[in-house]
């Protein structure tokens, strides 16, 4: 990384509005990514979190906005990009094993014709380590748990190699060893000066998870450092009457209801 | 020699499908295979009142062309909002029946019989040749269909990471830049030109049957999508050779026999998979009652 990069955010999005069949789901977002940050999209269900993801990455086609990724449109840069879908969002019963998966990351590197060979399947070897799945890499991946098959899909962002990675619900339906496992590769991201963006539905674990937060329902109601911005007033105006916060040891907590 | 002919020709009808069939598959798109293999006769029937012959690559290309115009009219009526099943329903049935009107009003230019569309006649196969300067090249069918299995072996050897993530992670393979649309149009161009070149041997409704029997009959028995191609197109062979030794001795449809040999093989592979099958399943369960117990 050089020098330069320092002075241009890894991710500003403008003027971002996204709709399906004429009803808006994301309108008028704009925000900028400080560099190497964690970073939490936050918001009700139906906020258009996932979907303004997706935008941004052009999987779904915004209606306005503009996305500069490092000073860049996102077609230049996508090799510094690393994206983990839903788990989902993918049919599990494929036919392929957890390494092969992993090796896919790098598909986007290897241009039109070369096939994953040796350093591929080393690098892949190596990000499933990272994740503590290891021992799993030759595993059908309908038979991992659902934590695993999480896993394996962090261990393919980090075998993109990128600079700025985005992370749709890593944390969704995951056991405590995945998410301990999911922390501390946000921390080893971090610390590599890494910005990492994640979609995130647990309230409980944003301030101690995350640097920042993105507050959005349809509209972008703030953004900024988890001090100042993941407020109760903030949280609020984002989550309308489904928020109750409940004060408990002296403590704030909060409960979505 | 004539034997050699026939079964040259579903071998290779075998392979072409079983190799496509695997694809479809995984990408949830077996009635895709089924429409397009229903859906090009009116680029076939088009193809042979403009060209006024049987001349194989003008059949290949404007069935080709009408096998793609299916696949994007089955995802425009989609995002109207149509169900993905209504939609492949509306479109091939409607486009084969333009095939059919086509054929019928033009019956006395267009010598094509609408019952070897639908059900093949492989026996034919040997008679229909192709000549070049005067030289007998060998059946029109057996050309058509080793151009049509040369193409899908280049492509998918090329492009084989791209054909695979598209399949697993289309949302992945194009944030990758990755040209998913691209990739999805070539597969369904290898898929129409497929159904084309064996419409004839085997009928639309048996291309459909050895485009997905090879293919599930494989994905039962394997982990690996290398491994299942290959097993698909082992199966695919198989039931193409002995289907013909069956229906030698039956003296029966050959096209008939193969597709029933390949529906055998199925649910042999149902019942007796190592890792899903029938069998296993059972086993499991009683043992792990009588633990219980």
């Amino acid at each position: 990384m050089n020098k330069q990069d320092k002075q241009i955010p890894p991710l500003t999005v403008s003027g971002m509005t996204v709709a399906y069949q004429r009803k808006a789901v994301v309108e008028e977002v704009s925000f900028t990514l400080p560099e190497g940050n964690l970073i939490a999209l936050i918001g009700p269900n139906g906020a258009g979190k996932s979907t303004l993801l997706k935008a941004v990455l052009g999987l779904v086609p915004s209606i306005a906005g503009q996305v500069s990724i490092y000073g860049d449109a996102y077609k230049k840069m996508r090799s510094r990009v690393g994206y983990v879908p839903q788990r989902e969002s993918v049919d599990w019963d494929f036919p392929t094993d957890a390494l092969d998966v992993v090796m896919m990351g790098r598909y986007g590197h290897l241009g039109w014709i070369k096939r994953p060979g040796r350093r591929e399947k080393e690098l892949a070897l190596a990000t499933l380590d990272k994740v503590g799945m290891a021992d799993f890499a030759r595993r059908q991946i309908s038979q991992l748990s659902g934590g695993q098959q999480q896993r394996v899909f962090l261990a393919r962002a980090l075998a993109q190699e990128a600079d700025l990675y985005f992370m749709d619900e890593p944390f969704a339906g995951v056991d405590a060893a995945t998410e301990k496992a999911i922390i501390a590769l946000l921390s080893e991201l971090k610390r590599a000066g890494k910005t990492v963006l994640v979609v995130h539905h647990d309230l409980s674990t944003v301030e101690e998870y995350f640097d920042h937060v993105l507050l959005l329902n349809k509209k972008l109601i703030a953004a900024g450092p988890v001090e100042t911005t993941f407020t109760p007033d903030l949280l609020h105006e984002t989550y309308g009457g489904k928020l109750a916060i409940v004060s408990s040891d002296g403590r704030e907590t909060l409960v979505r209801s | 020699m004539m034997d050699f002919w026939i079964i040259l020709t579903a071998v290779l009808v075998a392979s072409a499908c079983s190799i496509l069939g695997c694809f479809l598959i995984l990408r949830r798109m077996a009635l895709v295979g089924d429409a397009i293999s229903h859906a090009v006769l009116p680029g076939i029937a088009i193809a042979f009142l403009m060209s006024g012959t049987r001349d194989s690559m003008w059949m290949l290309l404007g069935a080709t062309a009408f096998g793609l115009l299916t696949v994007f009219l089955i995802q425009t009526l989609q995002t109207f909002g149509l169900q993905s099943d209504a939609s492949i329903g509306i479109v091939f049935t409607a486009l084969f029946a333009v095939g059919v009107l086509l054929i019928s009003l033009n019956a006395q230019h267009i010598d094509l019989d609408l019952d070897c569309v639908l059900f093949g006649e492989i026996a034919y196969v040997p008679w229909d040749t192709w000549t070049l300067g005067g030289i007998q090249m060998g059946p029109r069918a057996v050309f058509m269909l080793g151009i049509t299995l040369m193409v899908i072996l280049l492509l998918l050897g090329l492009f084989y990471k791209q054909f695979k993530i598209c399949a697993f992670d289309p949302a992945m393979a194009a944030a990758c830049g990755i040209p998913v649309l691209l990739f999805h149009y070539l597969l369904m161009g290898m898929v129409s030109m497929t159904a084309v070149s064996s419409f004839e041997s085997v009928g639309a409704i048996l291309v459909v049957g050895m485009l997905i029997i090879p293919a599930a009959t494989a994905y039962l028995l394997t982990h690996r999508l290398g491994i299942m191609i290959g097993l698909s197109v082992a199966v695919g062979i198989v039931s193409a050779i002995s289907g013909y030794l069956v229906s030698y001795l039956l003296d029966a449809s050959i096209a008939g026999c193969i597709v029933s040999v390949a529906g055998i093989l199925f649910i042999l592979a149902l019942i007796f998979s190592p890792s899903s099958g029938l069998l296993v399943k059972f086993t499991r369960r009683s043992s792990s009652a009588r633990t219980a117990s």
